[in-house]
Order: C-alpha cells, then structure tokens, then sequence
C-alpha cells in the first residue's frame, strides 16, 4: 500500500490535538476485569453442556491394545465414552507440515490416539459427563491394555541407526534439517582466534493462568458449530475445524472473549480441542474441555529443548569474524498443527550473529521426533536461543582477547546509519538501532561505576556479575512466516469503524485481546486518528461473525498491523464523515476537522456541529441532506506489510546479579532493557509487556525446566515442582526506548511483545559467567540452578 | 483434579472429633487448614471417605504462657505464629520459621498442628519442634499422651499419632537466659519447600555453646537433630572443630536425590548451614567461611 507521511514540521495524522498516541491511557477493559466482570471460556454453562476428560496415555510410547469402558460407561452421569477409532469416523487427522519448510515431515495425528500413543499425555479415550468431576470418577473405571513400546527421548541419540523409529513411514527420526552457509566461514576462522562452547537450554512451557479452555457447540438445527475458545487465531481456528470437521468455515464461528494468558501457547490447534468440537458434532450437545493444570503440563506445547554447539572466530582487536552453529532440538512426536515445530529451529538459524557485521556464518538446525509432549512456538520463537547463544559466544570471545564486553560490541554491531541492510541469513533489517541503545543502555545503568562496584566488591569475596546482550526481534511478520507455506493463517487484518447514531464510534478488529492491550491500542489509534475520545470508542474482537478477516495476534504483530489497519479504517471514516459535514455546513472537507467529538473549522478552531448532530442528521433526517448525498458513517480497512517479510526490532538488555559461592545461589539485583519498537501507542503497555517478556526470560534463566525421565515421563508436572518465575525472586527492571518508525506503515509501530523474553536470559547467564571469572567457570546451561553452579565450581 | 465424592463431618468438640475418628478409622483424614490435604484429594492421591473438619474447635486455638512451657493450640494458624508476641518472646524461632512457610494466602489458613500432623520431612515446623525439644499432646479413646518431638516423627508422613488420635497442641519449653535462634533455608524462590534447612536453638554462654539443638530438614525422611551438635558444645569452637563437625553432619546425614538437589549437594548446603549457624549465633563471621578455604 502507499504510505502518505507529512512533510517534516507539519503535523501527522497521528500528532492531533486530542492525541492519544504515546500516551499512558487507562486501558478500556480494566474496570471490567478488575471488577470480575470478564469472560472467560472457564467459566461459560450453556445449556445441556457437558464436560470432557480425556483418559491419558501414562506411557511415553505404547500401543493401545485393548480399552474396557463397560463399567465406566454405566457409572453414574456418564453420557458417553469415545474412542479415537470412533472419533474418526467424524473428524480427520492432520499433518503439521509447511511447504516452505523444506523436506519437513510429520506423520498423521488423530484427535484422540488410534492403536498407539506416542507420549505420556496422549490422549486415548474421552469421557464426557455430567460434570468434570463424574467424568473423573468414570475414568477410573476405564481399563486400557497397553504393550509398552520402546521410548525415544534423548534428542542426541534420535537418528543414531539403533534408535527404534517413532513413524516408521517416515523412515527416521528427523523431522527437518536446514543448513546455510554465507560468507567463508573456514577462511575467516583460519585467521582468529576461535572459542566454542556447547549451550543447553531446558525444555519449558507457557503456564497460562487460565489453562486451555474449549466449548465447542453442535446446532444440528442450524449444521453449525460455534466454538468458544481460549485462542490468540481465532479465523485460523475457524479454518482448521472446518477442514477436518467437513464442514465449510461459514458454518463455524469461533468466539474468543476474554482469554486468561497465552503467551504463544494458544496459537496452535490441539488434539483435544479437536477432539472436543469433534465429540460435540457427534454427541449433537455443547460439549467443555478445560485442561487441568497436570494436563496443562502435558499436553500444552513446550518450547526450547536445544542443545546447539557453537564457535565464534574473533581478531585480537575485536572483529567477529564469524559465527557458526549446530542446534538439535526435540520436539516430541509430532510436529504441531498448522504452525509446525520446525519453525524455531528455522529462527535460530535466521537469529544468530544477527546483530553483527560479520558476514560469515554457518548453520546446521535439526529437528528429531521424541516420545515426549510436542514442542512449539512459544514467547519469542527461537530468540532466546539465538541471543543466548550469540551473546554467550561474543562475551567467551572478549574474554580471550581480554576486551571488555562493551567494546567488543560496540566494535560489531551494525553501525546505525547502515540500514537498510541484510544479515547473512539473509533476514532484512530497515532501520535498527544497536548502537543508540547500547549508548542508553550505558548511561541507564552507570556501565562505569558498575565495573568499579563489582571490582571493589569482589576483594571482600562477594561475586557480582554484568551481563549484556544485544537482539533482533522479529514482529509485524507477513505472509512469509506462514502462508508462503499454504498454512492458512491470514497474515493481513482488517478493522471495521462505524460511527452511532449518537456519535460515538463502533470498532471491530480482527486482532484479540489476551491481557496485552489490543483493545486499547485500538482504541487510542482510533479515538486519536477521527478525533473522538476514547470513552466513545468500544472495540469488538474476538469473533469470526463480527470482525473483519485477520491473523490475530501473535508474532508481536497486533499494533504493527491491526494497529495499521485501525488508522487507515479510522483515517476513511474521517473523511466520509468530513464529507457529509461539509454537505450540511455548505463547506468543503479541506475547511473542516473533528476534534474532541465535534466539527470544527479546521482554520480557526471554531466549533461547527457536534458528531452527534451529524450522526442524528444522516440516520433519521437524511431528507434534509443535499441531493447525491450517501452518507457512509462506516469504513473498513486491512493491512498487511508487504515490502519486508518482518519489520526486525532490536534492543538491549543488562543483568546485575549477585551468587553465593558456597551455596550456588544467584540473586537477581537489577535488569535493563533499552529497546526500539517504532512508534509506541501507549508507554505502559509497552513496558510492562517488555517487563512480563523479561521476566518470563528470567524463568528460563534460573527456574524453568520440563524435567523427563529416560523413560520419557514427565516428573515435575505441577506447580510445585515446575517453578515459574515469581516476584520475590524478580528484580527491578528499567526499560529505556529509542524510536525508529518502520516507514512500512503510517503509523510506524513494530511489535514489542517478544523483546523481554528474547534477551533476559543470555544476559544473565553472561553476568553469572561475568561474576565467576575469578573461578575459571564456563557456563553455557539454563536453568541456572544453584546445583549447575555449585557443579562447575567443583564444590559438590 | 477433582477431588473423589467423600462424606463431611463438622466436629463441635475435640470428644465428637475423637467419635467421629473412632467411627472411621483410617478412613478419615482431619481437615485443619487444608493445605496440603485439598490439593493431594483433589489430585486424587488421597481419596478419605470423610473429611472430619476441625475448624471450629475453638479450643483448640490460642498462644498460652503455663509456667515455664508455651503452650501452642493445635489448630493456630501461621499467620497468629507470626503475629503473636508470646511467641516473638519465648519461641521466636517459631516466628522466624513461619516466614520462610509458603506464601500469605496459604499461611492465612495453614495451621501448626496439620503441618505436625502431616509431617511432610522438608517443612519447617517440624524440624523446628525437634529444635526446641518440644511436646507433641495429643488425644486419644485412651486419654491424652504426650510425646517428644524427637519421638513422633518417624517417617514420611509418617508420625507416631494412631488414626483415633488427635493432635491437640505443641508445648514449647519458654526460652531461657542465653538461648539464642537461628533459622534460614535454602529454597529455588521465596516460598518453596527447602533444599536444605536449619532450625536451631541454642545456648550461648561466654561465647561458646552450653547447649545446641541443630534441626534440619529437607535432609531424609523425616527432620534431623543432628548428633554433630555434640562437637560444638562445651568446647572452644575453632574453624577447625567446626570443619569436624561439619564431616561429622555429612557422615550423620542420608540425604535424598531429588530434582532440586543431589545427596552431595545437600551435605553440602547442610555444611555450609551449620557454619552459618555458628557464625551467627556465636557473632563470629569468620566461622562461616570454614577452614578449608
């Protein structure tokens, strides 16, 4: 699309004088979940509603030989008892695969497992009563004769020839590999000094305050289904239940209100939710899923299980002059549907070095099946691994050559005024900002006095540690990630303005709300863009009958495109409506302006007609409107970025940290972020999605971790065991912002969502690194548990 | 995660709580606070037939000075430990210990006798109970008896009360003139159950101990007084009779591997507890880097 910007010094469509554009605004839906007013899909009772439960596979790999239900189904508020095998008959299975992903493999997967289940979490039967809790009781009752299969969990040894193979239709164990090559990695390393180092991440998950949650709704009356879902997609759900139902997308609608966190976990199509619209379809009643917080544990995605191995080359003045890498990843037994697992193996191979000059790099990414729960998009797909990583590797690098961390930096990363460049992955950057957030970054944190404070600290034996790590943030994603594929998931939104008949302004978006502010980014672009105050402003979302087409929100893709399509729906109904006006007031729409919910003379400010009358004028009097007048007091807009794949944000973060050496203790101090995401709409939202980001990269840092036995069960499947980060353990967290629009739009906003998460945890783990130097330690493994440290300073 | 249908029982007195026990047996759990037992029924690793709820045993509750005792109701929550000045007087360890219990929501509800009761090895109250060699009462068809702390824990959950039995209160000899405390534990976040922990009670007279009571937890199957003790008592503690005591711990001690820790890091966290214990206690910081290092 053409992008009209005003010459320097005029104002923008944006800059208005009841602006709400840069503004911490009360976000609109506050006082209504503050007062407990939301609506969440745990909570809905629709008539004859009944519950599902779904017996588990208790076995990471065995088949399903036999399932006795008699006496479960004559127990006491049981209405049926379904298999896989009877469940087919009415849903078809899937294949999470991509076009675009090269040589990417699957193999079917069913909505509830058929003769076999291939992780400890699979579901094998449904059980639907009366209630949650009589479903319960009759699973009991069910008895499953399975013959344990052999269990392939350790990703390292999923393609040796011996590893018994999970498809055997597939052939082997490898879902996908993808290699890249760019430069001349063997000449620059034949010249530098080279470090290498093995990085371990653990396997994690979302832990969503509100679990999954489902109510799929059969109307045989109606041969109609509405799903009420807990989904960030709610079209893309549209799409998949369709297709797999034989249904066509306009006899689904998919409703989303308010949704209890999602953090990438509610982006993906889950066998259960499937298995729930499908047991609706066949059961002709409202049917509920709420997955309880084990199931949560077991069955929503997990991210994050690498092992990459990693070498940086690096001259004694500090030129990086390469990078390479060889990641392996686990993603259990199938790859995930429609977004497939491979994609954040595909990141890390795009994100690493990224920051940097350097053109030379290497990569190898590959992608093994597992009996253990699937992984999949989460927060920050890909990032953290590719930042902790490249950030590990440039800080092991300053330290051979002696060079401070900072300088090293500053001495590679890709000047300010290169832009628009590529990176040797061949992702394109607009417009980045590594060395102007390195500069506040600095000056946030007193870089200085800090180096001094830990130097003086550490003659009285207290071990303090900087870490700092640089990265690019892929948002506002287009077509590119996922329907270059054939995935259908819409990468455009629309958003659809209409004004009352009281003046006030009606808005659907095809962007959702799951608590980081869609509603009111919405809102303040288009109270700001028609000249309407916000408490005129009510914004729809979440339901395919009501919204205009659109992707939802994922990606860090809501402000950047539906706040795009917000601005240029609102930017139409202003001049339809200026139109009209100017008919009425017998001037032209050049003369006029709305501010504040009345027009005015756009020369002198004077006052003309209230919205209100307006509106009044062209719903009930529109006799007295000039011949050859339609008004059209409603306007609708879709966006999509076209000219980059994604718009790359960058940023900074630094970690302050503290660890007892006699107890392998770490204690967080204080973190900064400096971070660049465009235009910001509303500052607080920004920085607490940037502070949540971070403190969910925390997690990772120090607590989070799936933790499988070789048997392939997961044993920490509570919250109790699974630690999540919480508050007393979180520092306080300073977030710095420099601004550089992405001219792709008018309204210049990228996306914010993944930074925190991106950078936290290679920033601490260079900081624990930073404050063990003293003790010759290398650590390249998160969790960084006090049992690791304690480890590798040899005190156990 | 609901819980299997069970039966309810609301006792009015701890006489129709002890009915309602002698009636069921094993069958029946007693509901105190609650937290731990909701969440093991409703994940259905516990399926009583009927909960005997003795929430409203008023006599059960309150803080009491007799004599030279402390006499700690059964059914006082954390948050009354917390708050009481009886027990910042005379049992402060109790206080101290309480702060490192969970979190406020559930120290709102939680209760010392269900903590005593369930006798979970990596709680504090236990371990602190050992500490302060105190009394477990509890009452019975046959009566009241009375048994040491160091007698009633004897395993994982597993206590010296009979299913007919209720515990009623904790006596807790009042501190006297020396006696010094000190709690601290090691857990992954504020609220977690520990890695490793210290409760100990001391005396400390003309800088070195005439008495010392080191409880620890988290260690085994059930809170320790640790025999090591015995080596810092009466004698001129140096870094190195604490390097011997700190051997002779990790010999005393058969800790559990779990996912938090190893049985090596847990004698380690021990050691470096006990130093730390005798630092603080004796107000010689240079105890607790130890000897070796």
């Amino acid at each position: 699309m053409t992008v009209t910007r005003p010459p320097a010094g005029m104002l923008s469509v944006l800059d208005r004088p009841n602006s709400y554009i840069g503004k911490t605004v009360p976000r609109p839906n506050l006082d209504r979940l503050l007062q407990g007013r939301g609506q969440y899909v745990s909570d809905l009772e629709l008539p004859r509603m009944a519950h599902v439960v779904f017996l588990r596979s208790p076995y990471a790999h065995a088949k399903i030989v036999a399932i006795d239900a008699d006496v479960a189904k004559r127990m006491s508020g049981v209405i049926s008892i379904v298999t896989g095998r009877e469940l087919e008959a009415v849903i078809t299975p899937w294949v999470g695969v991509l076009s675009h992903l090269k040589g990417l493999k699957s193999a079917p997967q069913h909505a509830i497992a058929v003769d076999r289940a291939c992780w400890q979490g699979e579901a094998v039967a449904a059980i639907v009563a009366t209630s949650r809790a009589a479903a319960e009781d009759a699973m009991e009752h069910i008895s499953v004769d399975y013959e344990e299969l052999e269990a392939v969990t350790d990703m390292r040894t999923a393609l040796d020839p011996a590893t018994h193979v999970i498809h055997p239709s597939l052939g082997d164990n490898l879902a996908f590999e993808r290699t890249l090559n760019a430069g001349d990695v063997d000449h620059a390393l034949l010249g530098s000094e080279v470090v290498e180092a093995d990085f371990v991440f653990g396997r994690h998950t979302g832990v969503t305050l509100e679990p999954r949650a489902v109510v799929a709704d059969w109307s045989a009356a109606e041969g109609r289904l509405t799903i009420y879902q807990g989904t960030q997609a709610p079209h893309m759900v549209q799409n998949i239940a369709a297709l797999h139902l034989g249904l066509r997308e306009a006899q689904v609608r998919v409703i989303c209100k308010d949704v209890g966190g999602s953090f990438g976990i509610k982006v993906h199509i889950y066998a259960d939710e499937m298995a729930t619209y499908a047991l609706s379809k066949l059961l002709r009643r409202p049917i509920k899923f709420v997955a309880d917080r084990v199931e949560s544990f077991n069955t929503d995605i997990h991210a994050r299980d690498h092992r990459c191995r990693g070498r940086i080359g690096v001259r004694p003045d500090g030129t990086i002059t390469a990078f390479e890498i060889d990641d392996l990843t686990g993603i259990g037994p199938y790859s995930m549907y429609p977004r497939t697992s491979a994609i954040e193996a595909n990141q890390v191979v795009n994100l690493v070095g990224g920051p940097y000059l350097t053109p030379n790099y290497r990569a190898r990414a590959r992608v093994v099946f597992q009996n253990k729960n699937v992984m999949c998009q989460y927060r920050a797909v890909g990032h953290p691994i590719a930042c902790s990583v490249t950030e590990g590797l440039v800080d092991l690098a300053a330290a051979r050559i002696g060079m401070d961390p900072v300088e090293i930096r500053r001495r590679n990363l890709i000047a300010d005024d290169a832009y628009p460049c590529a990176s040797p992955s061949g992702m394109k950057f607009e417009q980045l900002s590594h060395h102007a957030s390195l500069a506040k970054l600095l000056q946030m944190m007193d870089y200085d006095a800090l180096r001094a404070e830990q130097a003086a600290l550490r003659a009285k034996n207290v071990h303090r540690g900087i870490g700092i790590a640089s990265f690019i943030e892929v948002t506002n994603p287009s077509a590119a990630f996922y329907g270059v594929g054939g995935a259908k998931i819409s990468s455009q939104d629309g958003v659809a303005v209409r004004l009352d008949a009281q003046g006030s302004v009606i808005c659907q978006t095809s962007i959702t709300e799951q608590g980081q502010g869609s509603e009111s980014l919405t809102a303040q672009i288009v109270g700001s863009v028609l000249g309407v105050s916000m408490d005129r402003v009510r914004v729809t979302l979440g339901d395919t009958d009501n919204t205009p087409y659109g992707g939802g929100t994922w990606a860090s893709r809501g402000a950047g495109i539906g706040g795009e399509a917000a601005l240029q729906a609102a930017k139409a109904l202003r001049q339809n409506i200026l139109d009209v006006a100017a008919a009425i007031l017998q001037s032209t729409p050049a003369e006029l302006d709305i501010v504040t919910n009345s027009i005015i003379n756009a020369g002198d400010g004077a006052p003309r007609m209230e919205l209100n009358e307006l509106a009044r004028i062209v719903y009930f009097r529109p006799d007295t409107l000039p011949p050859g007048i339609q008004p059209e007091l409603m306007a609708t807009r879709h966006f999509v970025p076209r000219q980059y794949p994604f718009a790359f944000t960058n940023g900074i973060q630094a970690s302050w940290l503290e660890i007892d050496t006699d107890t392998g203790f770490v204690t967080l101090l204080k973190h900064w972020v400096v971070e660049d995401c465009g235009t910001i709409i509303n500052p607080q939202l920004v920085d607490e999605q940037i502070r949540g980001g971070v403190v969910q990269g925390l997690g990772a840092a120090l607590f989070e971790k799936c933790i499988y036995d070789e048997r392939g069960q997961l044993t920490n499947a509570n919250m109790a065991d699974y630690l999540v980060p919480m508050s007393g353990e979180m520092p306080d967290i300073d977030i710095g912002h420099v601004v550089s629009p992405t001219r792709e739009s008018e309204l210049g906003a990228k996306g914010a969502g993944e930074a925190g998460t991106a950078g936290a945890a290679a920033a601490v783990a260079n900081a624990v690194n930073d404050a063990l130097r003293p003790f010759g330690t290398k650590i390249t493994e998160i969790p960084l548990t006090p049992q690791v440290i304690l480890t590798a300073l040899g005190r156990i | 995660m609901k819980a299997v249908a069970f039966a309810y029982a609301r006792a009015t007195s701890v006489v129709n709580a002890l009915e309602l026990l002698a009636a069921h047996g094993d069958k029946a759990k007693v509901l105190s606070g609650g937290q731990s037992l909701m969440p093991a029924m409703n994940l259905r690793l516990l399926s009583p037939d009927i909960l005997i709820d003795i929430g409203g045993l008023a006599e059960l509750r309150g803080i009491a000075v007799r004599g030279d005792v402390l006499v700690v109701g059964a059914l006082t929550r954390h948050v009354d430990l917390l708050g009481s000045p009886e027990i910042a007087l005379h049992a402060p360890l109790l206080r101290d210990a309480v702060a490192h219990v969970a979190h406020p929501a559930i120290r709102n509800r939680g209760t010392i006798g269900g903590s005593l009761a369930h006798a979970d090895p990596a709680s504090e109250l236990p371990a602190c109970v050992l500490a302060l060699d105190a009394t477990i009462v509890v009452r019975g068809p046959a009566g009241e008896r009375r048994i040491a702390a160091t007698e009633f824990f004897k395993g994982i959950y597993e206590t010296a009360l009979s299913p007919d039995e209720l515990l009623v209160a904790v006596e807790v000899p009042v501190a006297g003139q020396g006696t010094a405390f000190f709690f601290q534990e090691y857990a992954r976040r504020h609220g977690d159950y520990a890695i490793v922990g210290l409760a100990a009670c001391a005396v400390v007279a003309a800088s070195s101990f005439s008495d010392l009571r080191l409880g620890f937890f988290a260690v085994g199957d059930r809170p320790v007084l640790a025999a090591a003790a015995g080596k810092l008592i009466n004698a001129s503690v140096t870094p190195a009779l604490l390097a011997e005591a700190t051997a002779a711990l990790a010999d005393e001690l058969d800790p559990q591997e779990d996912q938090q820790a190893t049985a090596a890091m847990r004698r380690h966290l021990a050691a470096a507890l006990l130093r730390r214990c005798a630092a603080a206690l004796l107000a010689r910081p240079e105890l607790e880097k130890g000897a070796t290092r």
